[in-house]
């Protein structure tokens, strides 16, 4: 048994009939704990597909899935407990909760369930530099500063993986967050994965893999 | 609908004692009793008061020449029956006076005007104005001495003969009695059919037909208040769903995403309510003050209230679980 996360030979169909498409065709990844690893590929490639299935937030047609030796094929109860306890997930758009100020989006993952030694909210905020936005609601905030908050929301759970989908599109003071992302990564020994095409974010990388129509291929050390 | 009985319901009395086999839908029109009866009733046990009661409707013509119809109450001054008006005299110092319901003064009656009734001429002296709406078969009910009325019964007027049994015959005999009270052995010995004050109310012209009709547009009120209710709530928590799709994703179990939408759904709901019942209470209170019949009931506000907000709740609570089904990536859509 490994801890980290381990994708094996994995298929994902969207659709059916003709419509369908093979956006993950037999996928293997293995992503230890303390190792931050970024995935690069064109648009369509099936990097989001890939983090869906790693998250738990979609049941692949073929192969496993397995967080810290926990098989992600159980029930979807069982998997939102994974998702609650063990992922942080930074969406692809932040999806922040409208209703809530920045500090409350933070708090919100800790209302879920009881969670074992959480970050203080009000630290993390102040680690992605928003401590002075932390009533503001996501309407009041800009692309980057939004993304900032989506971010802080996936760490305070302190989750053993962390899944962030393409954060760069919109993020500003990309140095310090990314910093930050590694910093947590090493320090706290959290398996994470970076979709981004992003030559900042590369460089903060431990491995570079990149995805091609649906299969994952290691990439040379140099190009990272 | 107390327009047609808020003269019934504001006796003094717990059952009426009509004819023996009346029908109970004419009661008020053709039971006659014998005077006896009273007595009969009076002596039984658990029996407070027994008053002769004559009730009989009429067409009359004020001094001012506006037409009314009048409820004519034969009641005799003294007994228990005998109303205490809110203004004017009692009855009883002058046996052609009547103390009519405040709502006839909107019909245009004053303190001491004269009603002449129409066919038979016998003219009555408003000497009196009862306290509130009293009205029977939404008439305006008039108040007058037994012996009067028992005239006024027989056609009998000024100056006519007035037939020997007049003076022995009365609609009822007005009964206060304990709750205990054996009312069918009472009826047995003094040769009536007894009706509870409420059992009346049906003996009243078009009562139930009304209260039927009623109910069937409350029934039918509820039914659409409710499916307008529960398709809003739907429609709410399906505008919700990319935040509980986030919600899911993030591993919020579907009792917290129930609990977190229905909680919503709740404040919305009890807000609106209060809101609405505010503004019914308000533009009831409004038609009150005007001639029109309207009546509110707390209790029939209170369970429409409650109603209303579990109906939203279901709403919402079909919707939440039927977004909570689908996977959390679907429900994310494309741009998650
Ligand atoms: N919900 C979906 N329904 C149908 N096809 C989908 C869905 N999500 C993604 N796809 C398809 O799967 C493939 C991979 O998509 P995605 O994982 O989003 O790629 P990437 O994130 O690399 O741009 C694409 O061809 C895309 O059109
Ligand atoms: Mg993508």
């Amino acid at each position: 048994m490994s801890t980290g996360l381990v994708v094996d030979q994995v298929t994902l169909r969207h659709g059916d009939g003709e419509d369908e498409t093979v956006a993950l065709d037999r996928v293997s990844l293995h992503v230890p704990r303390g190792e931050i690893v970024a995935v690069v590929g064109p648009s369509g490639a099936g990097k989001s597909s890939l983090l869906a299935v790693a998250g738990g937030l979609t049941v692949p047609d073929e192969g496993r899935v397995v967080i810290d030796g926990v098989d992600l094929a159980g029930s979807e109860r069982e998997r939102a407990r994974i998702r609650r306890e063990r992922i942080g997930y930074v969406f692809q758009s932040n999806n922040l909760i409208p209703a809530l100020t920045a500090l409350d989006q933070i708090r919100l993952p800790l209302t879920f369930a009881r969670i074992e030694d959480p970050r203080d909210p009000r630290e993390l905020l102040a680690e992605v530099g928003m401590e002075h936005r932390a009533d503001r609601r996501p309407h009041q905030l800009s692309g980057g500063e939004r993304q900032r908050i989506g971010i802080a929301r996936a760490l305070v759970t302190r989750p053993g993986m962390l899944l962030v989908d393409e954060p760069t599109a919109a993020l500003d003071r990309r140095r310090e967050v990314l910093g930050l992302l590694a910093r947590e990564t090493h320090r706290y020994g959290m398996g994470t994965v970076v979709v981004t095409h992003d030559h900042d974010v590369l460089g903060h990388c431990d491995r570079v893999l990149e995805m091609v129509d649906g299969g994952l291929t290691e990439q040379q050390p140099a190009l990272a | 609908m107390d327009d047609g009985v808020s003269g019934l319901q504001k006796l003094p009395v717990t059952s009426l004692a009509f004819e023996d086999g009346v029908a109970t839908d004419a009661a008020f029109s053709r039971s006659v009793v014998d005077l006896d009866a009273v007595d009969s009733w009076a002596g039984r046990d658990g029996v407070t008061d027994a008053a002769p009661f004559g009730s009989t409707l009429v067409n009359a013509t004020s001094d001012g020449g506006t037409e009314v119809d009048l409820a004519l109450f034969g009641v005799e001054p003294g007994s228990f029956l005998d109303p205490l008006p809110a203004q004017g005299a009692r009855l009883g110092s002058d046996p052609r006076g009547v103390l009519v319901s405040a709502t006839a003064l909107d019909a245009g009656f004053r303190l001491g005007d004269t009603i002449t009734l129409d066919r038979i001429g016998t003219e009555l002296t408003v000497v009196g104005v009862l306290d509130g709406q009293h009205t029977y078969g939404h008439v305006d009910v008039g108040y007058v001495p037994l012996s009067t009325w028992q005239e006024i019964r027989v056609g009998a007027g000024p100056g006519a003969q007035v037939p020997p049994r007049a003076h022995d015959e009365i609609t009822a005999v007005a009964v206060r009695a304990d709750a205990a009270t054996d009312l069918a052995a009472g009826d047995e010995a003094a040769g009536t059919t007894s009706l509870t004050l409420e059992e009346s109310f049906g003996a009243s012209p078009g009562y139930t037909a009304e209260t039927a009709t009623l109910s069937m547009i409350q029934v039918f009120l509820y039914a659409i208040s409710a499916l307008v209710v529960g398709a809003f709530f739907t429609v709410l928590v399906i505008q919700r769903k990319p935040e509980i799709a986030v919600l899911r994703a993030m591993g919020a179990s579907t009792r917290y995403v129930l609990r977190d939408s229905l909680l919503q759904s709740l404040v919305l709901l009890v807000v609106s309510t209060a809101v609405g019942v505010g503004v019914g209470v308000a533009a009831g209170a409004a038609l009150s003050a005007t001639p029109m019949p309207f009546a509110l009931d707390a209790v029939a506000i209170g369970v429409a209230a409650l109603l209303l907000v579990l109906l939203g709740m279901v709403g919402s609570a079909v919707a939440v679980l039927r977004v909570t089904k689908v996977d959390p990536l679907t429900a994310l859509g494309g741009n998650r």
